[in-house]
């Protein structure tokens, strides 16, 4: 399904703030693998999700998505096939336009010059709906007015209007209050179940990293350093999951080891 | 001043208002709905001015339209281009552009900076002859003019709704969710900026027409015009569909030309045009942002104030 294979992005390269953000990566996602991706602040999550919608083209190494090399293809090529959720509510939205324009492009149905026909606000409409949000009755206020929690439902939406390939949530819930990113997760795993997506989620809540999904990674310092699923990863706890952090990450990770504990005390006291 | 004055007044100013009126609904393509300010506005229109009293001039009025319009389609292609493939800021992109069609519009008009259409056949000059003894008789500019910016108002109301038109708003919107979309925000910048150039370029023909002569200075400082134009139209009609925007755009640009032929007859010069659009737009633009400055500003008056005593009763 997705096959990255040794992929590796160095940022200013050559100069004192040259860093290695991805070391000679490599993944290996099949259909219907729902991967959660858990690590420190900057342990590389973020930039390799962006690595496969292609915000930047990788230094070295290839990458397959769906039988396709996409390497150099650019992002909004990739965007065929991947769906996106940022965790800034704001960046999958035009604000000043309304729900169904928004909801059009998304779904891209019709030529360049066609318009919105009473058949898609239909089918907009059913698919609103389901989000339970009143966003139905909506439809033609611009979505600047919206909550970031309605917002950020309405981005998952147009993610998945055409089911895509490959669905990428880089911490979609973490700027929402506790009740809409409950919401804003429930959505998410129905919608993931039910259009039987495969999914790539990066989440700073250790304990529902280990929930959802059926397989874990972490990665530290641009690498994995953890990939398990299945029954080894069925009776895991955070506690193991730090424990494998501090051996695989070596000594010297004091502060990230810190940062990954309080993430997840703050990531419990968002998830009660 | 009788009526008769008045309406005269009222005329000129609907005219050129609506004439000018094209370029404003080219920024309100290119600086309200693409969120790109285009410089290249003044070249463009003096480009469109200059092709088609070329063309007119050799002989085909008629032509005279879609090869200004064709012209400015190109000026648009260019500024698109260096700032989507060539890493220039868009408003550099403008002036680089600009300031190249200086001598580009010399150059079309061949090794002049002055052109005269007095005797040339125009689309002026045929609409007056179709109008000859009928209601409309020596009202060709009006009807010209209203012809051009119905028709465009109208392709805007329809474009913007399609796909692509959409494609368009958003990328001066949210260029990620554009390409989110599986749409290229370089192709909706492009074709943005080839379609509104070319109502400049519109614009720049039938005023060079009307007048019935072209210079080189014809389109300096009518960004600056058409921006203060559209801010005022903005302030009338500013919310609502596409098509009321679009109408409030040329609104603005008629209210522009009236203020403007007033203050004329009571004896302002006419140089202070620019002056004049300078000044409207900063207060269209600064006017929002400084009220929204006020209440820093009061509570910082109010504050230095309090602490001041405070500070005062402390060193005494």
């Amino acid at each position: 399904m997705l096959e990255i294979s040794g992929i590796s992005k160095t940022f200013n390269p050559g100069t004192v703030n040259a860093r290695l953000a991805l070391d000679r990566v490599s993944l290996s996602v099949r259909e219907g693998d729902f991967i959660t991706i858990i690590g420190a602040n900057g342990a590389g999550k973020s930039t390799l999700l962006n690595a496969i919608s292609g915000d930047f083209i990788t230094d070295e190494g290839k990458i397959v998505l769906d039988g396709d090399d996409v390497t150099l293809a650019p992002p909004h090529m990739r965007a065929r096939r991947i769906g996106r959720l940022y965790q800034d509510p704001m960046r999958g939205t035009a604000p000043g336009m309304s729900i169904e324009e928004n909801l059009t492009l998304a779904a891209g149905y019709g030529g360049w010059l066609s318009h919105i026909t009473a058949a898609d606000r239909k089918r907009f409409r059913e698919k609103l709906a389901l989000l339970d949000m009143g966003l139905e009755d909506r439809m033609s206020q611009p979505v600047g007015l919206l909550s970031g929690g309605q917002r950020q439902a309405l981005t998952l939406m147009m993610a998945t209007i055409n089911p895509p390939k490959l669905l990428l949530l880089d911490e979609h819930t973490a700027a929402l209050d506790p009740g809409a990113a409950d919401k804003v997760l429930s959505l998410t795993e129905s919608i993931v179940r039910e259009q039987r997506l495969t999914c790539l989620m990066v989440t700073h809540n250790m304990q529902s990293a280990l929930d959802l999904g059926n397989r874990t990674i972490m990665m530290n310092q641009g690498r994995i350093i953890f990939d398990e699923e299945g029954s080894a990863r069925a009776g895991l706890t955070v506690g193991d999951l730090l424990d494998r952090f501090r051996q695989d990450a070596g000594k010297n990770l004091d502060n990230d080891r810190m940062l990954l504990s309080e993430e997840q005390g703050g990531g419990r006291h968002a998830h009660a | 001043m009788n009526a008769a004055a008045i309406s005269g007044l009222v005329f000129t100013a609907l005219e050129l208002g609506l004439i000018s009126g094209l370029t404003v609904l080219a920024l309100f393509l290119s600086y309200s709905m693409l969120n790109v300010c285009d410089l290249s506005t003044d070249g463009c229109f003096t480009l469109g001015a200059a092709v088609g009293a070329v063309v007119a001039i050799s002989g085909h009025p008629y032509l005279s339209i879609p090869a200004a319009m064709g012209a400015g389609v190109v000026s648009g292609f260019v500024t698109a281009l260096l700032q989507t493939r060539m890493g220039i800021n868009s408003l550099l992109a403008g002036i680089i552009v600009n300031t190249g069609l200086y001598s580009v519009n010399i150059a079309v008009m061949g090794n002049s900076s002055l052109l005269n259409m007095n005797k040339t056949e125009t689309v002026f000059t045929k609409m007056k002859a179709l109008l000859d003894g009928t209601p409309l008789d020596g009202q060709s500019k009006l009807v010209i003019a209203l012809i051009a910016v119905a028709l465009v108002i109208l392709f805007l109301a329809l474009f913007l709704r399609t796909r692509l038109g959409l494609a368009i708003r958003a990328t001066g919107n949210n260029p990620d969710m554009v390409r989110s979309s599986s749409i290229n925000p370089v192709m909706t910048t492009t074709v943005g900026l080839c379609i509104s150039n070319s109502f400049t370029g519109l614009s720049g023909c039938l005023l060079a027409q009307s007048q019935k002569s072209v210079n080189i200075d014809i389109g300096t400082g009518m960004v600056t015009v058409a921006l203060a134009s559209l801010l005022i139209g903005n302030a009338f009609l500013g919310k609502g569909k596409i098509a009321v925007r679009a109408i409030g755009a040329v609104l603005g640009a008629f209210i522009f030309r009236l203020v403007y032929t007033i203050a004329l007859r009571f004896n302002m010069p006419a140089f202070m045009l620019k002056m004049v659009s300078s000044v409207i737009v900063i207060i269209a633009i600064a006017g929002p942002y400084l009220k929204e400055q006020f209440p820093l500003l009061r509570r910082r008056l109010t504050h230095g104030r309090t602490e001041g005593r405070r500070g005062g009763r402390a060193d005494a």
